[in-house]
C-alpha cells in the first residue's frame, strides 16, 4: 500500500490541526466557480421571492485540478483490494474483476421508469440473473430489489410475517430466533419487523445448540435466522435436524447468505432445509464493496414464499417480451423505489457468466482450501476456537496473547505495519479476542504464506516485545485514532469559513 | 497446499455436509472469456434505448443530469471502489475524510445540522425517517402527502408493515390539519408535479401538535429554494442520484438523510466524525456507533450496514467540481426550460398545465383524450409519444384519478428535444380534434 508520511501536501494551505490533507473548505477561494455548466440566469425571475433561497450557500469554490488532486491524495490514504489482501472474515473481500466495472457502464444511461419496450436488454439480464441465482441456491423464485444483505433480511422477515398472517397465525407468532454467533443485522432486522428476538447459544463444537433451540421453539415462533457456514466458518453439523425442528412448530428458516462463498457448487441451501437465503453479491459475486457500499442483496425463496415477494415482478411469456407485473395481491409491496441496484447486479451477472458452472465451484473449492491452509499455519501460534475443518473462513483467538497484554485489536493493528488489512476482530461474540480470517480464493499461495508469516511474527513479538505490538501501527498514514473523543465531542461536519 | 492441510482432496474437509446434497449439478452455462463476455453484454445493451437516443423528459427522483468527467475518474479509483467499510481508520482516511466532506456539503446545501453517510436510496430513506419520528415521539401514526412520489409512498407503506404503523395519506393542502396524534407530517417540496409548497406552515402545524416535519427534497432545488433547515424541518430525506450518479436503471443510488442535532441519537446508519490520532494529527472515524446494529443488535436504530458510500463520495466530488455557481446553473437551466416548455404546451388546444400554483423544473400537463369517451388521456398520450421515440412520464393510476403527463427538464434538455415534444403533442391534439369533428 501507499504510505504517505508528509504532513500536508504541497498545497500552501494551513489547517486548524496538523492534517494529512486539508478539507475542501480549507482549500476554498472565492471566485473559482467551475465551468462545467453555465447559464439559466432568467430562472431567478421565475421563482417567487417567497420560495427563493435566502440562507447562505457556503459551498467551496475550487478549480478542477484542485478537486482532482484533493481526491487523488485522499484515495492514496486508503487500503483497498486493489492495494493488498483483506483477510476479513464474513466479508469475502475477493478481487473485483475490472471487466465488471466496464460493462456496467453500458447501462448507465437508462432511466428506471422507461417503458418496458425500451429496456428489453436490461430486463432480460435481470431475469437471467434471477434464474441463475435460483439454480445456485436451489430455490424457486428470486427478488433482486434488496440493496444489501440487511435489506434482504428485512424483506424476508416481512414476508414471513405476511406468510403467517395469511395462514391465520399472525397474531400468535412474535418471536424470531437467532444463534449467539449471528451477525448484528439479524436481530436488528427482526426488531424492525416488530418481533422479539430470542438468542440461542452455541454448543461445544461450534454448532447452534440443538437442545437449547428445541427449548426455545414453540408455536409463537416466526422463524430462525441462521448463517451457514456460520460465522465461525463451520458447517452446521446437524443442519437437517435444526431445520426440521423449526418446521415442526410451523416456523420458517431464513438463510443469511453472507458465507455463500463456501457453497457455490458445493451444496445448495434449498437442498439443506432453508426456506430462503439472501446473497451478498458484493461478497460472493465479486462486486466491489465501494468503501462501505453499494452492495445488492438478492433474496431467493422456496415456492411457498413466492407469492409474498416484493413487486413489481419481472415476467415474460415464452418468446414474449419482458414486462413488469404488479398484480400480486399477497406481495409485501416494494421495499425500495426502483427494481434494484442494477449497476451492481450487472457486475454480479458478468462474474457468474464469466466463471460459469465449473468456475464457480472451483472458486468455493479454492476458498475452502485457502482457509484451511492458513489455519494449518496459524494453529501453533494462536488458539483455535473450535478445532475442526473450517469452510471458507475460520476464527482463532488471541487469548494467549492477551495474557501477555496484547489484544486481538493490537494484533490487527500490527498487521497494518506488515502491509495487511486487519481481520475482523471481536466477532463472533462467542469467542474471546476473536480474529476472524477469510483469505478468499483470489489470493495466490505466496500472499497466503506472507500473511501467515506476518501473523506468526506478531505472535512472537507479543511474547518478546509486547509494547511494540501495542504501539502499532507505525507505518500507516495515521497512528491509532481517539474514538472516544470523537463520540464524546461529536464534530460531524466542517465549520464554514467566516 | 493439500499436503500442508494434511488431506488428499478438499472433500475430506466437507464431512459435515449431508452426502446426498454434496456437489450438485447447478445447470448454469459454461464460462466465457473476457472478450466473449464483453460482446455478450454489448449485445444485451444494444436492446435498450438509452436516454440520449431521442427526446427524453423522464425524471422525478432520478434525473438525467450532466456529470463532469472527473467524477467517474476519481470515484472509480480502485482505492475508493475496492476498499472495505472504514472500520480501520488508520488505513481508511481517504474514505473517512471524503464521507466527512459529503456530510458537510449536504448539511450546507440543506442548512441542516447533521447528515449521515448515506441510506440505500430515496424511498427507503423516507421510510427510515418516518421510523425516526415514530421512535422520537412514541406515536405510531404517519401522515404523508399524496403529492410525494408514489414509489416513495409505496415503499413507506411496505416498511410500515414491520412495526405496524398507521399511514394516512392526504393532499398536501390538508397536511397541516391532519397533525393531531401524528408522529410526523411528510411533505415533498418541490412535489411530484414540480409544485412549490409552503413547508414552513406545515412544519409549524406539526410542531404545534407535537409531531416532527419530514421534508422530501431534491438536491439541485436547494441551490435556489429556501432550504429545509430555514423552514423549520426536522428531518430531510431525498434521492441523491442527481448529484453526479448515473441513472443506471434503478440503482445504485444515494439516500440522503439529514436532521437536527437533537435527533442525532435516533439517526440510522453510519456517521463520520472528526478526531485526532495518538500524535495529535487530525483524523476521521466512524462515530456514535452505539446506535448501530453491530453494537446494539435488536436495539439498534436500524438494521442498515452496507450503505452507498461510493455514491456519497461521488456526490462530494460532484458538488466540489460544480461549486455553488455550477450547481445553481444546473438548477436554473431546468427551471428555465420547464417554464418555456409549459408556456408552449399550455397554449396548445386541449392542453393545460395542471400543477397547482408555482412549479420548479417539472410540471404536470393535462392533455386531450385520444379517443372520445375513452378512459383517461395521459397514459394514452404517453404511449403515442413513445411511438415517436419520445419518453414522457404519465401519472396513470399512481396519483388518484389524475391522468396527466409529467414533464421534467434539466440542464440536459435540448431545444431540439423540446421542439420535438411540442410538435408531437400538437399533432396528437390536432388528430383528436379531427376525430371529434368527423364524428
Amino acid at each position: 500500500m501507499t504510505i504517505r508520511t508528509q504532513v500536508i501536501p504541497d498545497s500552501g494551505v494551513t489547517t486548524a490541526m496538523p492534517a494529512l490533507e486539508p478539507l475542501l473548505v480549507e482549500i476554498h477561494q472565492g471566485g473559482r466557480a467551475g465551468r462545467h455548466v453555465r447559464g439559466g440566469d432568467e430562472a431567478d425571475a421565475q421563482i417567487p421571492a417567497a420560495f427563493a433561497r435566502k440562507a447562505p450557500l457556503g459551498l467551496p469554490e475550487l478549480t478542477e485540478p484542485q478537486v482532482v488532486r484533493h481526491f487523488t491524495h485522499l484515495a492514496q490514504l486508503n487500503y483497498a483490494v486493489d492495494t493488498g489482501m483483506y483477510p476479513l472474515g464474513s466479508c469475502t473481500m475477493k478481487y473485483n474483476p475490472k471487466i465488471n466495472d466496464r460493462v456496467a457502464g453500458l447501462f448507465g444511461d437508462l432511466h428506471p421508469t422507461q417503458p418496458e419496450s425500451t429496456v428489453q436488454g436490461a430486463l432480460a439480464l435481470l431475469a437471467e440473473l434471477e434464474s441463475m441465482l435460483a439454480k445456485v441456491t436451489g430455490m424457486d423464485a428470486v427478488t433482486l430489489q434488496p440493496a444489501a444483505g440487511a435489506h434482504a433480511e428485512f424483506t424476508a422477515i416481512l414476508m414471513f410475517k405476511a406468510y403467517h398472517r395469511k395462514r391465520g397465525e399472525g397474531a400468535k407468532r412474535h418471536r424470531v430466533i437467532v444463534p449467539d454467533t449471528a451477525h448484528g443485522t439479524n436481530p436488528a432486522s427482526a426488531a424492525m419487523c416488530g418481533f422479539e428476538v430470542t438468542t440461542v447459544k452455541s454448543d461445544a463444537r461450534g454448532n447452534i445448540d440443538l437442545a437449547s433451540l428445541k427449548t426455545a421453539l414453540g408455536d409463537d415462533v416466526v422463524g430462525l435466522m441462521l448463517t451457514n457456514p456460520n460465522t465461525l466458518g463451520l458447517f452446521e453439523e446437524r443442519l437437517r435436524e435444526v431445520c426440521d425442528a423449526v418446521h415442526d412448530v410451523g416456523g420458517l428458516v431464513y438463510g443469511d447468505g453472507a458465507n455463500m462463498n463456501a457453497l457455490l457448487g458445493i451444496a445448495r441451501p434449498g437442498d439443506l432445509g432453508f426456506d430462503c437465503i439472501h446473497i451478498n453479491v458484493h461478497k460472493t459475486f465479486s462486486t466491489p464493496h465501494g468503501a462501505g457500499g453499494p452492495g445488492a442483496g438478492p433474496l431467493c425463496v422456496k415456492e411457498p414464499l413466492r407469492a409474498f415477494l416484493p413487486k413489481p415482478w419481472i415476467v415474460h411469456d415464452e418468446q414474449g417480451p419482458y414486462r413488469y407485473e404488479t398484480k400480486q395481491a399477497d406481495s409485501i409491496g416494494r421495499v425500495r423505489t426502483f427494481a434494484g441496484n442494477f449497476g451492481v447486479l450487472v457486475r454480479a451477472y458478468t462474474y457468474m457468466r464469466t466463471l460459469g458452472e465449473e468456475g464457480l465451484a472451483e472458486a468455493s473449492n479454492d476458498a475452502i482450501l485457502a482457509a484451511n491452509y492458513l489455519l494449518a499455519q496459524l494453529r501453533d501460534s494462536y488458539d483455535v476456537a473450535f478445532d475442526r475443518p473450517c469452510m471458507h473462513e475460520f476464527v482463532v483467538s488471541a487469548a494467549r496473547q492477551k495474557k501477555l497484554g496484547v489484544s486481538a485489536l493490537d494484533v490487527g493493528k500490527a498487521l497494518i505495519d506488515e502491509g495487511f488489512h486487519p481481520p475482523t476482530v471481536y466477532f463472533p461474540l462467542v469467542v474471546p479476542e476473536a480474529l476472524m480470517i477469510e483469505p478468499t480464493e483470489t489470493e495466490p499461495r505466496e500472499t497466503l504464506d506472507a500473511f501467515a508469516a506476518a501473523m506468526v511474527r506478531i505472535a512472537e513479538k507479543a511474547s518478546t516485545d509486547p509494547a511494540s505490538v501495542k504501539a502499532a501501527p507505525k507505518n500507516a498514514p495515521l497512528a491509532r485514532l481517539d474514538e472516544v473523543h470523537a463520540a464524546r465531542n461529536p464534530k460531524l461536519k466542517w465549520q464554514r469559513p467566516t | 497446499m493439500l499436503e500442508r492441510v494434511g488431506i488428499r482432496s478438499v472433500d475430506e474437509l466437507l464431512t459435515a455436509i449431508p452426502r446426498d446434497t454434496l456437489r450438485p449439478k447447478l445447470g448454469l452455462p459454461v464460462g466465457m472469456s473476457e472478450l466473449e463476455i464483453q460482446s455478450h453484454l454489448e449485445a444485451l445493451a444494444a436492446k435498450n434505448r438509452t436516454a440520449g437516443a431521442g427526446p427524453f423528459f423522464l425524471g422525478g427522483p432520478v434525473q438525467r443530469r450532466y456529470i463532469p468527467a472527473a467524477v467517474a475518474v476519481l470515484a472509480l479509483r480502485g482505492e475508493f471502489l475496492t476498499a472495505y467499510t472504514p472500520y480501520q481508520p488508520e488505513v481508511s482516511q481517504g474514505t473517512l475524510q471524503s464521507i466527512f466532506e459529503y456530510q458537510s456539503l449536504v448539511c450546507e446545501l440543506l442548512a441542516m445540522d447533521v447528515a449521515n453517510s448515506s441510506m440505500y436510496e430515496g424511498g427507503s430513506a423516507v421510510a427510515e425517517a418516518a421510523f425516526m419520528a415514530v421512535r422520537s415521539t412514541g406515536r405510531k401514526k404517519v401522515v404523508m402527502a399524496s403529492e410525494v412520489y408514489f414509489e416513495f409512498r409505496r415503499t413507506v407503506h411496505t416498511y410500515a408493515k414491520g412495526p405496524d404503523l398507521e399511514i394516512v395519506e392526504v393532499p398536501t393542502r390538508d397536511l397541516a390539519s391532519a397533525a393531531e396524534r401524528a408522529a410526523c407530517l411528510i411533505v415533498q417540496h418541490p412535489d411530484a408535479f414540480g409544485g412549490l409548497v409552503d413547508v414552513r406552515q406545515i412544519a409549524d402545524a406539526a410542531h404545534a401538535a407535537g409531531a416532527l416535519c419530514i421534508q422530501v427534497t431534491e438536491p439541485h432545488a436547494n441551490a435556489l429554494l429556501e432550504p429545509p433547515g430555514a423552514l423549520g424541518v426536522d428531518i430531510v430525506v431525498g434521492e441523491g442520484q442527481p448529484l453526479g450518479i448515473p441513472m443506471s436503471f434503478g440503482g445504485p443510488y444515494l439516500g440522503i438523510l439529514a436532521c437536527r442535532s437533537a435527533l442525532v441519537r435516533q439517526m440510522p446508519g453510519r456517521v463520520v466524525g472528526e478526531t485526532h490520532d495518538a500524535h495529535g494529527m487530525r483524523g476521521f472515524v466512524n462515530t456514535l456507533q452505539t446506535r448501530e446494529q453491530h453494537i446494539r443488535r435488536e436495539k439498534a436504530t436500524s438494521n442498515i450496514c452496507t450503505n452507498e458510500a461510493i455514491a456519497a463520495i461521488s456526490a462530494a466530488i460532484y458538488v466540489a467540481l460544480m461549486g455553488p455557481e455550477g450547481l445553481k446553473a444546473a438548477a436554473r437551466l431546468g427551471v428555465v426550460k420547464a417554464h418555456a416548455l409549459a408556456h408552449r404546451l399550455g397554449a396548445l388546444p386541449g392542453c393545460t398545465v395542471s400543477t397547482e400554483g408555482d412549479f420548479f423544473d417539472r410540471f404536470a400537463l393535462r392533455v386531450p383524450r385520444l379517443a372520445a369517451g375513452g378512459e383517461g388521456s395521459g397514459y394514452a398520450v404517453r404511449n403515442a409519444l413513445l411511438a415517436d421515440n419520445i419518453l414522457v412520464e404519465a401519472t396513470a393510476v399512481h396519483y388518484g384519478d389524475r391522468d396527466d403527463l409529467i414533464i421534467q427538464c434539466t440542464e440536459m434538455t435540448s431545444d431540439a428535444e423540446m421542439d420535438a415534444l411540442v410538435a408531437a403533442i400538437e399533432s396528437i391534439a390536432a388528430s383528436v380534434r379531427e376525430t371529434v369533428t368527423a364524428r
